[in-house]
């Protein structure tokens, strides 16, 4: 599958230039001079690719690399800009820079929607200014940050607090009879994460929301470039909690990808086991939460019950309930023993009779199903056009699945049947993961009736300095991609993390036109994408 | 003389100290239907006693009528213990405050509840008091509609007389009466904030309906208002009692009667109890433009009662 290198190489002839030797051996990395970004999006966009991420890196201070071609144009000139795009299962990256003394770039945001955030925040964040652009807010960046305050940039220092200024975030506004301001957050009436959310409405009827997240932006892209190797798949466990797993797994993938270490057989079935075993328990949760947020309290009750003994079992099995740091560089901490896999495939059997006792009750209840039909409508045009990912791509006719479509063992053997649905309300990202789970069993069951024997670790091997490394991971939400470079003496220079909530989340603003303002806490619970994994 | 008196003074009693019972034994119940250990029947005391015990946060630009409201509402609340027959009919009050008296009570508490949920000036505030408004707007009519069907059978709108003659009559299958219990339960589920029209245990502000306008109360005043709350969870189950299953309720001047009629009254809140956990467990929360329908069906319920009373008594 190489259409979109094809398209790339037959638009730009001689410029373009694939540079294997930095860049990640598993993803093809062009680099384009800078006033050519916005045209290879467009050609893109045509090829019906979606942008997975964009992103900065500082590398001003690396060697200086002159590119004959180009006069001298190479590393250690100023900022490196990175557009990663992907169709079914090719992924593929642009490249270009801008220079220090002139940082701009072309804004990719008329081609394609996410890049509305992502070069906001590469703006907030290391100081690159998307030309085009049309808004000029901070995004991650609270607006009480000093504005040349640049934290990614190498030359700020984070050990130093940061100074306070007055600042003004304005918010889009709606003006005419009768329509109110609603302003909901960051703190709210439950325990959840902050973020805020405005909405302008009339009556109850929602004319638009308005999400303002980066309460708790916490610099974990900037700390990733103080660790070692070795600790940095424990601050990536960290990024959010409840996909520890997933980003653990994303973040080794990513610099084992730099070191062409592979870990043995066994220690990858393990990992798969603990990534679907991480999908159930936060899927199970969350089809709770969401009947919960329609009152309808019995299944948050029950489907709690089935969450708490899985992490029960985890807790015995891997000495963490949600079996953090358990994925290490190289393979995994902890191997299971044949009682524990026995263990674990009667839990199966127990879970399959539980569960479908609940699907039936979700499934025949009318009122339950009056509220979450029709409700927070994601429709596919609008999700492609978002680039969505994970369930919330799947419950809005996108087949988006990384297991299926970059598939690392064990899932090139065994491979996942991904439920797809058209109508993308609450009731069809509900569904897809109703059948998730169910297909998470199947997995689950497969991978320890063949699980290979062997040792659960290889000796990892330091990546050598300044290449680049590139992972996705099926997480529970959807794609977890890491993408690691090196600096000059080893060092990891720059970790971009892109969790699925910085995709997601714009999608919830456009789902819940239409709605009215009381059914916003189940639409949002349907999405339920991750405040930390947004903000970093 | 005296004897109307003590009853009075019983009831209020009752009204006071039973009503936290009988929100603690519907949450209790409830966790036994979700497979839950629950808190215990005494739960409710620990939370009021829990929020007197803690100061008050007043919003600076809170009026008297903010401050005020919660004393107003509890006010009102014990009023009603006054002239439902809970007991006994030998009320004293109800010859001055019939049913109609009843549901004006409740509009007063309603109308400053609202009120000071508008008096901050935050986006919730206004918003649960425009939500309560328009439900109560459907919701009283249809009550007053329900009653009036219980006081044509007993050609009275004062609680004792009809009681009097519904419990201490000749007893007769009324069609009427069925269709008005079918109402009052519709509107009880609206008027006490229960599922599927509100979510009494909700975190989600933007979802709620009573909540939202209490939102800003702490300490001494939320205990009030959350006190009066379960009151008048206790208030409708009884007038439902009162109205529709007096049997066991004591007879005027009969002193004797009261035990018994305590114990009926144990009974039967219990078996309401557990009726209302049941709808509750079984429905989800509506969406709130349904609401108008459902009480739509409700003043329906209540209007067939009141034509069948014509047709076919």
């Amino acid at each position: 599958m190489t259409i979109l290198q094809n398209i790339v190489i037959s638009i730009l002839e001689e410029v373009a230039i694939q540079d294997a030797n930095q860049y990640p051996a598993n993803v093809p990395t062009y680099q384009i001079p800078r006033e050519r970004f916005a045209e290879i999006a467009k050609v893109m966009k045509t090829a019906g690719a979606r942008l997975v991420a964009e992103w900065a890196t500082d590398e001003t201070l690396h060697p200086h690399h002159p590119l004959p071609h180009q006069g001298g144009g190479g590393r250690g000139m100023g900022f490196g800009i990175y557009a990663c795009y992907a169709k079914d299962s090719e992924y593929l990256i642009i490249k270009t820079y801008t220079p220090l003394e002139d940082p701009t770039f072309p804004s990719l945001v008329k081609k394609f929607v996410p890049a509305y955030r992502f070069e906001r925040q590469m703006k907030s964040l290391m100081g690159v200014v998307p030309v085009g652009h049309p808004d000029p807010r901070p995004w991650i960046k609270h607006e009480d940050w000093p504005e040349d305050a640049y934290p990614l940039r190498k030359s700020f220092d984070a050990s130093k607090p940061i100074p306070r200024v007055a600042g003004e975030y304005r918010f889009i506004k709606a003006e005419g009879e009768g329509v109110y301001e609603i302003p909901v957050g960051p703190v709210h009436a439950g325990i959840i994460e902050p973020g805020h959310f405005r909405f302008q409405a009339v009556g109850e009827d929602i004319i638009n929301l308005e999400e303002k997240l980066g309460y708790v932006h916490k610099g974990i892209e900037k700390r990733f470039e103080t660790l070692s190797w070795e600790d940095g798949a424990k601050l990536a466990g960290r990024v959010s909690g409840d996909t520890t797993v997933a980003h653990a797994l994303a973040y080794c993938r990513a610099v084992e990808t730099m070191t062409e270490c592979t870990p043995p057989e066994r220690a990858l079935w393990l990992r798969a086991l603990m990534l679907e075993r991480e999908r159930i328990a936060n899927h199970l949760g969350d089809i709770g939460a969401i009947c919960n947020d329609v009152a309808f309290a019995f299944l948050l009750y029950q489907f709690s019950i089935l969450k708490e003994k899985l992490l029960r079992t985890n807790l015995k099995l891997f000495a963490h309930r949600l079996m953090m740091d358990k994925i290490i560089l190289g393979g995994v901490a902890v191997d299971i023993s044949p009682d524990a896999k026995n263990g674990i495939l009667t839990e199966m059997d127990w879970l399959v009779n539980e569960f479908e006792r609940l699907v039936i009750i979700y499934d025949e209840n009318p009122s339950l199903e009056d509220r979450v039909r029709d409700a927070g409508i994601l429709s596919p045009d609008t999700a492609k056009g978002l680039c969505v990912v994970g369930f919330v791509a799947r419950a809005s006719w996108q087949p988006i699945d990384c297991r299926l479509q970059n598939p690392f063992p064990p899932y090139d053997i065994i491979v996942p049947r991904v439920a797809v649905l058209k109508s993308g309300d609450v009731h069809a990202r509900v569904w897809v993961r109703i059948e998730e789970i169910r297909e998470s069993i199947r997995i689950i069951r497969e991978i320890l009736n063949s699980l290979p024997e062997g040792e659960i670790a290889c000796k990892f091997i330091l990546p050598s300095p300044d290449i680049a490394g590139f992972a996705v991971v099926e997480g529970w939400r959807g794609e977890v991609v890491y993408w690691l470079q090196s600096g000059p003496r080893g060092e990891i220079n720059r970790c971009m993390i892109r969790d699925p909530s910085s995709v997601n989340w714009i999608a919830l603003e456009q789902a819940i036109h239409g709605n009215i303002v009381p059914d916003f806490p189940l639409c949002n619970k349907s999405f339920n994408q991750s405040y930390s994994g947004n903000d970093l | 003389m005296i004897y109307p008196i003590v009853i009075e003074i019983l009831q209020t009693l009752i009204l006071l100290a039973a009503a936290p019972a009988f929100i603690g034994w519907i949450r209790m119940v409830k966790c036994w239907f979700q497979g839950r250990t629950s808190p215990g029947i005494f739960q409710p005391y620990r939370d009021i006693a829990k929020l007197f015990s803690k100061d008050v946060v007043l919003a600076e630009n809170a009026s008297w009528i903010f401050r005020f409201t919660p004393y107003l509402v509890f006010g009102a609340t014990v009023l009603m213990a006054g002239i439902i027959p809970i007991l006994s009919v030998d009320l004293p009050f109800s010859a001055t405050a019939d049913v109609i008296a009843l549901v004006a009570l409740f509009a007063i508490a309603r109308f400053f509840t609202a009120l000071a949920g508008m008096d901050i000036g935050t986006a919730f505030g206004g918003m649960g008091s425009s939500r309560e408004m328009t439900i109560a707007s459907l919701a009283e009519p249809a009550m007053l509609m329900a009653i009036f069907t219980v006081s044509l059978v007993s050609q009275s709108t004062s609680l004792s007389q009809m009681v009097q003659v519904v419990a201490h009559g000749q007893f007769i299958l009324r069609p009427s009466l069925a269709f008005a219990l079918l109402a009052f339960i519709l509107i009880t589920l609206a008027e006490t904030g229960r599922v599927p029209v509100d979510n009494p245990a909700t975190h989600l502000e933007l979802t709620m309906i009573h909540e939202a306008m209490i939102l800003e109360y702490s300490g001494r005043h939320l205990a009030l208002i959350e006190w009066a709350g379960m009151m008048k969870l206790f208030i409708f189950a009884v007038l439902g009692i009162a109205l529709f299953l007096p049997w066991g309720v004591a007879a005027t001047g009969v002193l004797t009667g009261i035990p018994a009629a305590f114990l009926f009254l144990i009974v039967k809140l219990g078996f309401i109890g557990i009726v209302l956990v049941l709808i509750e467990t079984g429905l989800a929360k509506m969406r709130i433009f349904r609401v108008p329908e459902f009480l739509g069906s409700a003043f329906l319920f209540a209007t067939l009662g009141m034509l069948s009373y014509f047709m076919l008594e």
